[in-house]
């Protein structure tokens, strides 16, 4: 879903810049939980919806910057066709990240033992970037951007996100965002000060005391709520019927007023959320399982 | 609960900087130490100064110099020469009898709102600490039974109304508070079944608690609306109404039963075998023992869960119920004001922040009462 990491994202940065010092951060950033959080997810999606609807037509689409177009058609961005070739390439830089980051824990290790810093992000480079580009070369992999044009009434090339979609995705990520920036927020203000004080006395950076000392403690206390926040979202994404989003609960809906088969349909909505619920639910607590608390 | 001003980078307060010789010394003072204490710090306040402004100048334009407030007659030529320019609030002026009411007969329309009134004297009641006794029971069931006069009448006088033509935001807070009246007990039920020793007890209530929790809302009112029809015997036919009041009620159970579980396993056992070791039996020692302490302990998650349940409510527009949200989209549906939703939509989401936002600062006022003073 994409959903749950823009929202993530968002929901972070938001959280953070509550509890910035800067009054004005703050207290925009608390205006914007409070408005969010108080206001039904239908009714937020309803009013994205009209407001796309409300766009001028394709001819005169909205063109902030060179290839994206945003019109009553949804949102058009630039895309990269991808086919065989460039999946053998981004699945190399996957498999490049993965082995870097075991390779950094190794070296981590090895540093604990004689106390003498190793470079790391000469093998980030090669192993994430260089690689990668070799084969590319190698393979011939042509990486041309297509800009959506516009033809007649409507765009050709690029990536379209149909106005319901991007209704939805903007409903689901802003609301769900408020919700988790009061999590991030109440987790980072439960780590105690006195940790703050310790890392600042050190002479450590802030950045690097809130990425490398609050944020790992806070973590323990911010992934299981945030758990359920997952599993709300994934749960809300069903009102995609109520603005005529083709997702399951709408086909299956149609499905049933074609067949009349009811028991049939709702039996496979609530097959299918259970599956996915039950999978986030199972991935997130393997995951609060990692990051607990280990006391000897 | 720590509170804000424990944090190392919340804003300090007036009162924490050394007190200056003038009210603009002190402003001053605040203004460096909260807005421009570093380079960074200026360049965003400066940045969103601006954007604020701008949205604020932009907002004011739209929604208030250029608005169009009334029109003559029904007649929406004005509005719509302003559109695109400014808001049309006399859309509002129009049709708020229809968004607050929906089909309820015109000149009977006194009876939901003073069903309104009712509803929110009633909230307001249960907000006071010092009238949590038991009577306050007595007086919620007294105020549905006066809901449900005032809302079917047919005695007393008042002309018969049937549940078909009601709507709008008496049947929002009538879905919220039933569900809450009947599914808190239900909650109760469930999370001590939960717990019970009796393996069937216990893994009939988790199966519960679990499936409702998985599915979405929305896949429980399309079973309430399509499926529990075709169980029923012909010519028994439930109101529409009373069956999604009825998924809800069990969708506000499950959820209350899980915030309910976490109190009890904050109260300790000790508490338990006091109780037993007293003589009483199982109901006379989670009545008067175990729960009360129980729920005092999830009053602030409880509060939480009312809000989000509120919100839900309004999901029954996808199966059709004329809550506040279907009678605002249905109130656009008219040709002449056709365009004009966003105004509609933005007046609706006022009432329902109004409703929310009193509760979720009822529950940090009630969080701030309990936690201890740090």
């Amino acid at each position: 879903m994409i959903g749950i990491v823009l929202a993530t994202v968002l929901g972070t940065m938001i959280g953070i810049a509550r509890l910035s010092a800067n009054w004005m951060l703050s207290r925009l950033a608390a205006v914007y939980v409070e408005v969010l959080r108080d206001i039904p997810l239908l009714l937020q999606l309803l009013f994205w919806y009209v407001l796309m609807q409300g766009l001028p037509a394709a001819r005169g689409a909205w063109n902030p910057v060179r290839g994206i177009y945003l019109s009553n058609r949804g949102l058009v961005l630039p895309s990269i066709p991808v086919g065989s070739g460039q999946l053998v390439v981004l699945a190399t830089a996957v498999i490049g990240l993965v082995v870097f980051h075991l390779l950094r824990r190794r070296l981590i290790a090895r540093q604990m033992l004689d106390g003498r810093p190793r470079r790391a992000w000469l093998w980030a480079v090669l192993l994430i970037v260089a690689l990668p580009g070799v084969l590319s070369w190698a393979l011939g992999v042509s990486w041309t951007i297509t800009l959506p044009e516009l033809r007649g009434f409507n765009f050709v090339g690029g990536l379209t996100l149909s106005p319901e979609y991007f209704a939805l995705l903007i409903a689901l990520v802003t609301y769900t965002s408020a919700f988790i920036a009061e999590i991030v927020r109440s987790g980072i203000q439960a780590v105690p000060r006195g940790q703050w004080d310790a890392a600042v006395a050190l002479g450590l950076r802030r950045s690097f005391v809130l990425r490398q000392i609050v944020l790992p403690q806070a973590l323990r206390l911010i992934v299981p709520p945030l758990t359920s926040q997952y599993l709300n979202l994934t749960k809300n994404s069903s009102l995609a019927v109520a603005i005529g989003y083709q997702d399951i609960v709408s086909i299956a809906n149609t499905t049933l007023n074609l067949t009349g088969q009811a028991i049939e349909a709702i039996a496979l909505i609530m097959l299918v959320f259970l599956t996915i619920s039950l999978s986030i639910s199972l991935f997130m607590n393997w995951y609060n399982a990692r990051i607990a608390l280990s006391e000897r | 609960m720590i509170s804000a001003a424990d944090t190392p980078r919340s804003p300090r307060s007036f009162s924490d900087l050394q007190s200056g010789s003038s009210v603009a010394g002190r402003a001053l003072r605040w203004l460096r130490a909260n807005l421009f204490s570093s380079i960074s710090s200026s360049l965003v306040t400066l940045v969103l100064l601006v954007l604020l402004v701008e949205a604020l100048l932009s907002f004011v334009r739209w929604g208030i110099l250029d608005a169009v407030w009334t029109v003559p007659g029904s007649d929406s030529s004005a509005c719509r020469a302003a559109r695109g320019l400014g808001a049309c609030w006399a859309v509002i002026g129009e049709k708020f009898r229809f968004i607050l009411f929906g089909t309820y007969p015109f000149d009977q329309q006194w009876r939901p709102a003073l069903a309104i009134l009712v509803f929110i004297a009633l909230f307001y009641l249960s907000t006071r600490r010092s009238l949590w006794r038991r009577e306050l029971i007595y007086v919620w069931a007294a105020a549905l039974v006066a809901i449900g006069v005032l809302m079917w009448g047919g005695v007393l006088g008042l002309p018969f109304v049937s549940q078909e033509r009601w709507g709008g935001l008496p049947v929002t807070l009538i879905l919220a508070t039933f569900g809450l009246a009947f599914g808190f007990p239900l909650g109760i039920l469930v999370a001590l079944g939960r717990r019970s020793k009796l393996p069937a007890i216990r893994s009939l209530c988790v199966l519960y608690v679990e499936l409702i929790r998985g599915v979405p809302l929305i896949s429980l009112l399309f079973m309430a609306s399509v499926m529990f029809p075709l169980f029923m015997p012909d010519g028994f036919n439930i109101d529409k109404l009373l069956r999604a009041q009825i998924a809800i009620v069990l969708f506000a159970g499950a959820y209350l039963a899980e915030v309910v579980r976490g109190g009890l396993q904050a109260v300790p056992r000790g508490q338990h075998e006091a109780a037993e070791a007293l003589g009483l039996s199982y109901w006379q020692k989670n009545a008067l023992i175990v729960l009360p302490q129980a729920i005092r302990h999830v009053i602030p998650p409880l509060v939480n869960t009312f809000i989000a349940f509120f919100k839900d409510t309004s999901l029954v527009l996808i199966i059709g119920i004329f809550d506040l949200l279907t009678t605002a989209k249905t109130a656009v549906i008219d040709p002449a004001w056709q365009q004009f939703s966003v105004e509609v939509y933005i007046f609706v989401a006022i009432i329902y922040f109004a409703f929310c936002f009193a509760m979720s600062r009822y529950s940090r006022h009630l969080e701030a009462q309990s936690g201890p003073a740090k």
